[in-house]
């Protein structure tokens, strides 16, 4: 039960529940799924996809947003 | 009389745009930008601080339902990236417009033209409305227009460099020929290099470091905002030609003996 597997997030490694949807690993960030947008291995997930898609052991994950620029 | 900026169809109230970085603080930024009387302003795209240590999103201080978000590219240095952070960015759902930045050296933050023009084709056929930041040539210019950039954005001088409106003959040139705005991007220091850039009959301004590192950034962007308005308006006014004698401005006839 709960096992967990290690993914890459923001560069990061990071240990998830295996079998998470990336609605969940936002959910366990503590981040409003329509405040971020969300890169899979290089492959941008709409919001309405976010708890269809699971995540692997290795995969990289990344979590973008508007800042201040130029 | 003059008529509103168009961008892809797109009307502005104003041809002064402005970028969100580098404020001293988020209360000084939207003061300056409602100074400014800037409609478009830009934001970059980055990761999400994870650990929340640093300050959050930018739309936490900037409505997205009053201003014009306009994602930039800045900090890439390949078509590829430029590409990736553009796709990023439209998904946040605001809109299709993308600043596009190729950089192609650190020293200057110059443009990197053929990958602009690389990352310009590839994202028009997405369906974006590209932006393109470039050099002041007006060869590279009149390649994105081809390319299908919706405005192209010769620079002044380097990004955040002040130095103002290095080359005024080259920005004139490229006004002239091209079909789609000209939007001269970086480089402005003060009101006067606002106002000549302006004075060459290009389309718009998009500034940053000249507000943000102003010692009083609100009263400078409410400087730029008349200054903007001075250059557009003497442009149109059509300046005097320039003479190399003076001639008098008082009657020479009814002098005395």
């Amino acid at each position: 039960m709960n096992e967990t597997i290690q993914i890459v997030v923001n560069g990061e490694p990071r240990a998830i529940a295996d079998g998470a949807s990336l609605l969940e690993l936002l959910a366990a960030l503590e981040l409003d799924p329509r405040a971020v947008v969300v890169e899979h291995n290089r492959h941008i997930v709409r919001r309405p996809a976010l708890g269809d898609v699971r995540v692997a052991p290795g995969d990289a994950v990344e979590l973008v947003h508007f800042v201040g620029g130029g | 009389m003059d008529i509103p900026l168009t961008i892809a169809g797109r009307v502005f109230n104003s041809r002064l745009l402005v970028g969100t970085g580098k404020y001293r603080s988020n209360d000084e930024m939207l003061r300056a930008i409602e100074a400014s009387g800037a409609e478009v302003v830009t934001v970059a795209v980055r990761r999400v601080d994870l650990d929340r240590s640093k300050d959050e999103s930018i739309l936490h201080h900037i409505d997205p339902k009053r201003w014009f978000l306009l994602a930039n590219t800045a900090g890439c240095y390949t078509a590829e990236d430029a590409v990736r952070y553009a796709r990023l960015a439209r998904e946040a759902g605001f809109n299709d417009f993308v600043k596009l930045e190729v950089i192609g050296d650190q020293e200057t933050l110059l443009p990197d033209v053929a990958g602009t023009l690389e990352a310009t084709r590839i994202l028009v056929k997405e369906g974006f409305k590209v932006l393109a930041y470039t050099n002041e040539d007006l060869i590279t210019a009149l390649r994105l227009e081809d390319a299908g950039a919706a405005a192209v954005m010769p620079l002044a001088s380097p990004i955040g460099s002040g130095l103002g409106l290095l080359n005024p003959f080259h920005v004139r040139i490229i006004k002239r020929r091209l079909h789609v705005p000209v939007i001269v991007d970086a480089g402005v220091g003060t009101a006067s290099d606002a106002c000549v850039t302006m004075e060459q009959g290009v389309d718009g301004i998009l500034m940053n470091t000249a507000l943000a590192a102003a010692r009083d950034p609100v009263a400078m962007a409410h400087a730029m905002r008349l200054a903007v308005e001075a250059g557009r308006t003497a442009f149109l006014a059509g300046r005097m030609p320039k003479r190399e004698v003076a001639v008098p401005s008082s009657p020479v006839a009814g002098m005395l003996d």
